[in-house]
């Protein structure tokens, strides 16, 4: 590849490859947002989508899940097209991811619990009572279970993430999708949230794609990696955030990685 | 001796100055003033006066500001005369550099204030270029056709909306259950009881001005009693439906859309679609059964409230007694009337559930998007029941109802 990738040339098979990118281009009509992106996520990883404010990162989750169809290049879920398939194939496929949205996007009409009960109510036969359980269970593992009773617009904008956190778990999702979920958090709960997230990656197996912005959560938990670039509007950087960190030379990278002002215009906070 | 706010230890810089910028402060009573000095093999830019924005006043920096400035000798400053100063001189100075860029002078900032300084090394060389706004091409034909096209999309969409809607619900009847009973219960909560009060207004109202308009005319013929039966066919067949449908449009329909809408702009809706939660089960099914569940209802009822508006001008106004008009009103209004409006009832409900949640759906993701889509569900929702009543009577002459 042309730009810096981490273990370039490893023999890639094929069977722990999750999802990919395949020359992604995404666009808002005629306003191109990120253009031929590519990227495997390995089964069981942790997978950042970095870089600079306003670069797409938010827009390529989107399309990773089933939000936002792209303008050119392929998506393959487990090695099936994801966007040619019909709607009920990616009805299923969708029925498998977790979302954390970076605004939460909690309803804001449902009380927090309500908010974790309602896809068990709309989408599963589970019983009045397990879902209670459930929901209690999947608050508590967010540190949010004192809100169950409380709406969104009652909640901090830090509590209002986990919340989303807890509802995004609801139905045991295999492949979990973090908009900026330390966002707005105190450092302690941001650092018991990393704990969280490897938690569930080891406990649940499943397979995490996460927008940040905290180095320290990036370099501790992240096992891979994208970096968009603003300007270029195209990934200029592939691999774990700790490996870019020492040795990704790209001005852009190296800026971001190391907290540094960029010499160029343009910043990366 | 009440003991006063306890005070915390401080541990910070003393204050500086009176003014936000911590320079000395001159204190001089004239406006803004500069001037170019080229004496003496330099450039000095002379700032004198106060340079307060909100003060008004502050000079332009002409494009030819720098026509008389020595070529190749830095730009400096000088400050003794200048007073209190804002972001009013940075202005000034963010034009100066540019046209000293332009002139390929160099600026030698250092002999500005500090904090000047600092904020003026904040700004990008030139503000963003802001060219004309993109005309927009009159062209008649294609916006005819665009509507068109678009308006027939739309009919389709709002079509295949139903279709999935009427889905959801035969699912929600055979057990498959995917509608919440609550949140249908807390719609028809919204719907129903709290317009009784508006929909009893109005239709005794409607009910009194029928009675007074008929009684003009039909007190010249010694027909009074005919009052009644105009009062009661009228409520009955056409206005108790179409009024309570205008009420349900303006009240529920516009704040289904407001609601939608505003879930669209927090990616509420987003969220439900990823969850794969069908909007329509979720949402616009509670909306369309709450006004199917409680429009009939209130139309009855408004027909009743109207007849007794009618009834009140009636015995105050006319020489017909209660008895009379009662036995009036039975004689004029047969069952099927009731069972006309009724029916008008059910699909003007389907109509105003469905096409306000269609709006609120394709709002934009704005604050204004909010009030436009609350506002076209109104207008749509008014223009929509008038014309399905229309059509209504149409139907109803050709079958002879
Ligand atoms: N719905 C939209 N329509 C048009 N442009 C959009 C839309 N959403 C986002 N954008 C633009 O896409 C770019 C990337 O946005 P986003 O993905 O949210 O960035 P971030 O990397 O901060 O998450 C921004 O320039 C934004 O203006
Ligand atoms: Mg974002």
């Amino acid at each position: 590849m042309a730009y810096p990738t981490q273990g370039a040339g490893r023999d890639g098979t094929q069977d722990d490859t999750l999802m990919s990118l395949r020359g992604v281009t995404l666009a808002f009509g005629p306003k191109v947002i990120q253009k031929d992106i590519s990227f495997d996520i390995r089964r069981g990883s942790i997978f950042a989508v970095m870089g600079g404010s306003g670069c797409g990162k938010s827009t390529v989750l989107k399309s990773m899940i089933g939000l936002l169809r792209p303008a050119a290049g392929d998506y393959l879920v487990d090695g099936d097209a994801y966007w040619t398939a019909d709607a009920a194939h990616r009805e299923a496929v969708s029925r498998r991811f977790g979302v954390l949205f970076q605004s939460a996007a909690l309803w804001s009409s449902l009380t927090v619990g309500e908010n974790v009960a309602l896809p068990m109510q709309m989408l599963t036969k589970m019983d009045p009572a397990t879902i209670r359980d459930q929901v209690e269970l999947k608050l508590g593992l967010v540190g949010m279970l004192h809100t169950i009773d409380q709406y969104p617009s009652e909640l901090s904008g830090g509590m209002k993430k986990r919340a989303g956190l807890a509802r995004a778990m609801a139905l045991d999702p295999d492949i979990l999708f973090f908009d900026e979920p330390s966002a707005g958090l105190d450092p302690i709960t941001s650092a018991r949230l990393d704990d969280l997230i490897l938690n569930l990656r080891d406990g649940l197996g499943a397979t995490i794609v996460i927008v940040s912005h905290e180095l320290p959560s990036l370099f501790a938990i992240a096992d891979d990696g994208i970096f968009l670039d603003a300007k270029t509007r195209t990934p200029i950087a592939h691999g774990a955030p700790s490996w870019l960190r020492d040795h990704c030379d790209e001005p852009q990278v190296h800026a971001f990685m190391h907290r540094e002002r960029e010499t160029e215009s343009g910043r990366t906070d | 001796m009440s003991p006063g706010p306890r005070r915390l230890p401080v541990f910070s810089a003393p204050a500086t100055g009176a003014l936000r910028y911590g320079e000395p402060v001159n204190t001089t009573d004239h406006g803004p003033e500069w001037s170019l000095e080229t004496g003496g093999n330099a450039n000095v830019i002379v700032l004198s006066g106060d340079w307060i924005a909100q003060q008004g006043h502050i000079p332009d920096f002409p494009s030819d500001g720098l026509r008389q400035a020595r070529p190749g000798q830095p730009l400096a400053f000088r400050t003794d005369g200048l007073g209190r100063w804002d972001t009013g001189m940075i202005g000034f100075l963010w034009a100066l550099k540019q046209g000293a860029a332009q002139a390929h002078l160099d600026l030698d900032t250092e002999t500005l204030p500090d904090a000047a300084r600092k904020l003026l090394d904040l700004l990008p060389d030139r503000p963003a270029p802001h060219g004309p706004p993109p005309r927009r091409r009159f062209a008649p034909l294609a916006a005819i056709g665009g509507s068109t096209i678009d308006g027939l999309t739309e009919i389709g969409t709002v079509t295949e909306l139903g279709i999935e809607t009427a889905r959801g619900g035969m699912a929600s009847l055979t057990g498959r259950g995917r509608m919440r009973l609550t949140d249908l219960m807390s719609n028809i909560r919204d719907a129903g009881p709290s317009a009784l009060v508006i929909v009893s207004v109005v239709n005794f109202l409607v009910g009194a001005i029928l009675a007074f308009v008929g009684a003009v005319q039909l007190r010249k013929f010694a027909a009074d009693i005919y009052v009644a039966s105009l009062v009661g066919i009228a409520m009955v067949r056409e206005m108790s439906a179409v009024m309570t449908a205008i009420i349900m449009a303006g009240r529920t329909g516009g704040a289904y859309a407001a609601r939608i809408a505003t879930m669209q702009g927090n990616e509420e809706i987003d969220a439900l679609t990823v969850f794969g939660i069908p909007v329509s089960s979720y949402l616009i099914l509670p909306s369309i059964l709450s006004l199917t569940a409680t429009m009939p209802f209130l139309y009855l009822y408004g027909s009743l409230v109207g007849m007794l508006g009618g009834f009140a001008v009636a015995i105050s106004m006319l020489s017909v007694t209660g008895a009379g008009y009662l036995h009036q009103t039975l004689n004029a209004v047969a069952l099927d009337q009731f069972a006309f409006g009724f029916v008008k009832s059910i699909f003007f409900a389907i109509l105003i559930g469905l096409t306000s949640c269609r709006i609120g759906l394709r709002a934009g993701r704005s604050a204004a998007d909010v009030g436009v889509a609350a506002t076209r569900a109104v207008v749509v929702g008014i223009v929509g029941v008038i014309a399905l009543d229309a059509i209504f009577a149409i139907i109803a002459t050709t079958i002879g109802l």
